[in-house]
């Protein structure tokens, strides 16, 4: 039986992690609204209208939590600039022959379930695996259709520039109509990326056990020893690894 | 019509010659100017603009239509409107409205093209249908298509009146076989008003008519192309019934005690919050009513294809090319059901082909799981 010693890896920093977490509450909510506002609920009530304002109140909800997904957008864009190796933009675009080697790797053995008679332990990924990062940006581009003709439909409601940048939408598609179908139906394409990104965090988890699941609330990963760089990185030269108390944990 | 106004003649001089005191005129300006969304100190310049400025040669055209935007139009709440901007006066040339038939009438429309050639407004209400070379609709033995190419060629700007010449209406409804075409398809050169609607508000028309004649100018326009003092606001936004919806109380049938009691009409198919028109201001026939009043939801007549946007009185979800019964929900519940039903299925795969690999994981965890302190 094989013996493989992990090491502990800061893969998400607390930015991503947030953006992460932000982005569900925002994704969740602006859908629950989303289909309300589409097909309200049958109430009853024998109260004036003036009496009550719910529907409003979920309209509110709605655009306040679109410009709080929209910024926390924008400041994850940031962050793929300044961020760390797996945070950075760079992970989002297959540039060298390792991502497409990786990307192949997990089509095979990931998708169609083949297995590997000599495993390379270098396509397993610390970050995002390729696959994987090209579904989150076309995640990218579904959410800036949403923000889109989702600010489109409400630029003439709004006061402010920030929704009127987006007022030539509604005219460039011909009108609300079209602007609001796909406003509507891209919001099934959140929830098919929902259904197959959570099954394949609890996948890796499953399959893997380096903490899929875990890491995105820690921060950490576990990789495998044999990855680390034999040479010792200058910044730890101070304090050899040996001595280091780094937590393992051993199969 | 055309043979009666040979001599050059202010609207005012018009106006009076009709029989209209100068009260009358009066009124008019000050009404039209309240139409444009102008200040009252503007009705002066209305005034002023009506009494000096000479008509403005009009040609109004006819293709495919229904004539409901000249019916509506001359229906127009002052009489001032249809007796004397648009009945006496002002067209040179209308199929419908004219006395003139035949070659006489024809020969009047080329008259005035030569004669006020980059300086008539031409009136489109139509769509032109440009399949097997616009044979579906030919005018004294001409084609639509030829005869609109013909008249926008010397036009000083083009007014496109109503949905079917600004988007096809009904008869541009998919599969559209004659090719009908709005007409900002086919000109691109001219100034164009769009004034969508089936048909269009009588006082909308003819307060673009005045504005354009008084400030000799076309009036602002939005990003369609439309007028933004009557298309700039959603009827959703200037609905009476808009605290209903705000408050979330819905008629869910026309028959229910909602309904009755005047609840919102968003969940029978209102299309109001879609919907750039002036009806909840103007309102219709002299500002007695308009659909929502009348306990029926808006239809959105005046968007572009909102024949093919599902059925009216249901919340739009229709989308193209998946038939009419499909509705976004009904293939985003097939998908995700197809979706989790597959991860379903690639979960048992990946726990039968990786069984190798999972068993001695499990056994090894198991045995440090033995191995561990007490």
């Amino acid at each position: 039986m094989r013996t493989r010693t992990y090491k502990r890896v800061y893969v998400w920093e607390l930015p991503v992690r947030i953006f992460h977490w932000v982005n569900v509450l925002c994704l969740t909510t602006l859908a629950i609204t989303g289909f309300i506002i589409a097909d309200p609920p049958a109430l009853m009530s024998s109260a004036e209208a003036s009496e009550s304002y719910w529907f409003g109140t979920v309209r509110f909800i709605h655009f306040a939590a679109a410009y709080i997904f929209f910024f926390n957008m924008i400041l994850r864009v940031y962050w793929a600039f300044v961020g760390n190796r797996f945070a950075s933009w760079k992970a989002y675009f297959p540039r060298d022959k390792k991502m497409w080697r990786n990307l192949w790797h997990v089509l095979r053995v990931d998708i169609l379930l083949q297995n590997e008679k000599n495993p390379d332990i270098q396509n397993i990924s610390v970050g995002h695996n390729t696959m994987a990062a090209l579904s989150y940006l076309a995640l990218f581009v579904i959410a800036l259709v949403q923000v889109f003709t989702g600010f489109g439909l409400y630029s003439s409601m709004s006061g402010w520039w920030l929704a009127d940048l987006f007022a030539w939408v509604v005219p460039f598609m011909g009108g609300d109509f079209i602007v609001r179908t796909i406003h509507h139906a891209a919001t099934w394409l959140f929830i098919l990326f929902t259904l197959i990104h959570v099954y394949l965090v609890f996948y890796h988890d499953w399959l893997e056990g380096r903490g899929e699941v875990s890491s995105m609330f820690g921060g950490y990963k576990f990789v495998s020893k044999e990855r680390m760089s034999k040479k010792v990185p200058n910044r730890t030269n101070v304090k050899p690894p040996v001595i280091e108390p780094e937590p393992e944990t051993t199969h | 019509m055309a043979t009666k106004t040979e001599t050059k003649q202010t609207y005012y001089e018009s106006i009076i010659k009709q029989g209209y005191s100068r009260r009358d005129f009066m009124k008019f300006a000050t009404y039209i100017t309240a139409y444009m969304g102008l200040e009252s100190s503007m009705i002066a310049q209305v005034a002023k603009s009506l009494e000096t400025s000479y008509r403005l040669p009009v040609i109004w055209e006819h293709y495919q239509e229904c004539t409901c935007c000249s019916e509506s139009f001359i229906r127009s709440d002052h009489p001032i409107v249809a007796d004397i901007v648009l009945d006496k006066i002002s067209l040179d040339y209308t199929l419908t409205l004219m006395a003139a038939s035949g070659h006489q009438a024809e020969a009047a429309k080329l008259a005035t093209m030569e004669k006020y050639r980059g300086e008539y407004i031409l009136c489109v209400e139509g769509s032109v249908p440009m399949g097997d070379d616009g044979n579906y609709c030919c005018i004294a033995g001409k084609t639509a298509k030829e005869q609109f190419l013909e008249a926008a060629e010397g036009a000083k700007a083009i007014i496109a009146w109503g949905s079917c010449a600004c988007n096809g209406c009904v008869q541009a409804a998919y599969p559209n076989p004659t090719e009908a075409t709005p007409i900002h398809k086919i000109i691109k050169n001219k100034p164009i008003i769009r004034v969508p609607g089936c048909p269009p508000i009588g006082e909308v028309m003819a307060g673009i008519i005045v504005h354009v004649v008084t400030f000799g100018r076309l009036p602002e326009l939005d990003g369609l192309g439309r007028p933004k003092a009557f298309y700039s606001k959603r009827v959703h936004d200037s609905c009476y019934r808009r605290p209903y919806y705000d408050a979330g109380l819905f008629a869910e049938t026309f028959d229910d005690q909602n309904a009755k009691d005047g609840y919102c009409l968003y969940k029978v198919g209102c299309r109001g919050p879609m919907t750039y028109n002036s009806c909840g201001t103007i309102r219709w026939n002299n500002g007695v009513s308009f659909p929502i009043q009348s306990g029926h939801g808006c239809i959105g007549c005046s968007e572009e294809d909102f024949w093919d946007n599902g059925p009216f009185y249901e919340r739009l979800t229709g989308l193209a090319g998946f038939g009419i019964e499909s509705s976004a929900d009904t293939i985003g519940k097939v998908a995700a059901g197809v979706v989790a039903g597959g991860l379903a299925a690639h979960a048992i795969a990946a726990n039968i082909s990786k069984r190798k690999e999972l068993k001695s994981e499990i056994s090894s965890g198991k045995s440090n799981e033995k191995n561990l302190e007490r």
